[in-house]
């Protein structure tokens, strides 16, 4: 049993693909110097890598929510 | 004879009864019993609307006739929604039907829905300036619906398949019979108070019409509208029409296809990662001019790779994002690779850009080194 209250933080794969998507249009535009391009290359990579990871993130969890007597939320494992 | 300038013309005269009868009433429910009915070739209706005192005449154009199931039968007793006008080519009386409902059980279902309907219009609530766009990537999802149904196990099994890094959080609820309008308005109220979720489903499977009339209660649809996350509606089969449909951010056929509509899938995001990675490889290499022709083949392979269909995308993947740490610019010069740049910074590339007697630096695996070309 576990109790939540934190908001969604925005979610980082929109965030990690947006970035990356602004990088390749940057690496592919002919002004950047090659510090520049080099930096965006790693920032692509890392970001290559996290958005990777958030798509690995474990088996979609199941819960379920019960209000108690007192109007206490509850979240439990639903079981299927 | 004198010109009497008194008198009206006939037109004038039906003009003007014409526009007392539009203002005085408006839009109306009537109640009464078909009689004299007749359907045209060019779809539209006429007929005559009595009870035991009185009769009017009616006519119901295409756009409208098309909504009504069956053709109905002299004797039956239906509500009307029409405003009265007058026939001006012949200055007679005459209803505008738009909405003809049978009577009988179901038509007091559908009447009771129509009212609700109506009143939700009134507020603005079905107004599509309404519609709020759904999250790119949700993480936590509140599923309204009967935590047994067949609806459930179908948003399970179709979200772990297309997009398994979201939460389901269920929200009981019963989905038909009488309390259910009650039970679906507290699970909704639920939902508000869960702060992790960033977008909410209601919805239950296929059953009999009458199984689906909590999702047209008004208060539910009120429920729906006051989510504080955008919503899915998804009740019954591709052809149910729900007046949370209306209300809810978005209607889905079904609640298989609400989820298809809820998360993306990870093969189409795979897919994008992957062209992204070959894109990232390619620009690198055309901006510096550090990476080899065997990193340039490699870089092919990746786009050979991309053309291909492959039936392992995390596999794919995987690789690519391995090639593109071979290819990043740090492991190159790991390898003994160095990067000479003149003392204004900027990469030398050519003879020509270190006479001898310049200074410049060297950047090597670990750091720089000063040096002199001779």
């Amino acid at each position: 049993m576990s109790h939540e209250s934190k908001p969604p933080a925005p979610d980082s794969l929109s965030t990690d693909l947006r970035r990356l998507e602004e990088i390749v249009r940057q690496l592919e535009s002919d002004d950047t110097d090659l510090d520049r391009a080099l930096g965006l290359f790693e920032e692509g990579v890392a970001r290559l890598r996290a958005a990777r990871d958030r798509l690995a993130e474990a088996e979609a969890r199941v819960q379920k929510v019960l209000e108690d007597a007192s109007g206490q939320l509850t979240v439990t494992d639903f079981e299927e | 004879m004198a010109e009497q300038p008194t008198a009206l013309t006939v037109t004038q005269l039906v003009a003007q009864l014409r526009r007392a009868v539009e203002s005085s009433l408006g839009q109306v429910w009537i109640k009464g019993e078909i009689t004299s009915f007749k359907a045209y070739g060019s779809g539209h209706w006429y007929f005559t609307l009595r009870d035991a005192e009185s009769a009017i005449r009616c006519v119901m154009w295409k756009t409208y006739t098309t909504r009504v199931g069956s053709l109905p039968a002299d004797g039956t007793g239906v509500y009307a929604l029409g405003n009265p006008t007058v026939w001006e080519e012949r200055g007679e009386l005459r209803l505008q039907i738009q909405v003809l409902l049978p009577t009988s059980g179901i038509g007091l279902q559908q009447l009771a829905r129509e009212r609700v309907r109506a009143a939700l219009e009134k507020d603005g609530l079905l107004d599509p300036a309404r519609k709020r766009l759904l999250p790119e990537f949700p993480r936590a999802i509140a599923v309204v619906t009967s935590p047994d149904g067949a609806a459930l196990r179908d948003i399970i099994t179709v979200t772990r398949r297309r997009w398994p890094s979201v939460r389901l959080l269920v929200v009981p609820a019963k989905v038909q019979g009488e309390e259910a309008p009650a039970a679906l308005v507290r699970a909704l109220g639920i939902v508000n108070r869960l702060p992790q979720a960033d977008l909410c489903i209601i919805g239950r499977g296929g059953g009999a019409r009458e199984d689906l009339i909590a999702f047209d209660d008004e208060a539910v649809c009120r429920a729906v509208a006051a989510l504080r996350v955008p919503s899915i509606s998804a009740v019954g089969h591709e052809t149910d029409i729900s007046l949370t449909d209306l209300v809810a951010d978005l209607r889905a056929a079904t609640p298989s296809a609400a989820v298809e509509r809820a998360v993306p899938d990870q093969e189409d995001c795979r897919r994008h990662l992957g062209s992204l990675a070959a894109r990232l490889a390619h620009g690198l290499e055309r901006r510096t001019g550090l990476v080899s022709a065997r990193l340039a083949r490699s870089g092919d392979r990746i786009q050979v790779a991309m053309a291909r269909r492959i039936e392992a995308p995390r596999a794919r993947l995987d690789r690519v994002a391995g090639q593109l740490e071979a290819l990043s610019p740090l492991r190159v010069l790991a390898r003994g690779y160095s990067v000479a740049r003149t003392a204004d910074g900027r990469v030398a590339r050519r003879r020509s850009d270190l006479p001898a007697g310049t200074s410049f630096h060297l950047r090597v695996s670990d750091g720089d080194v000063a040096a002199r070309a001779e």
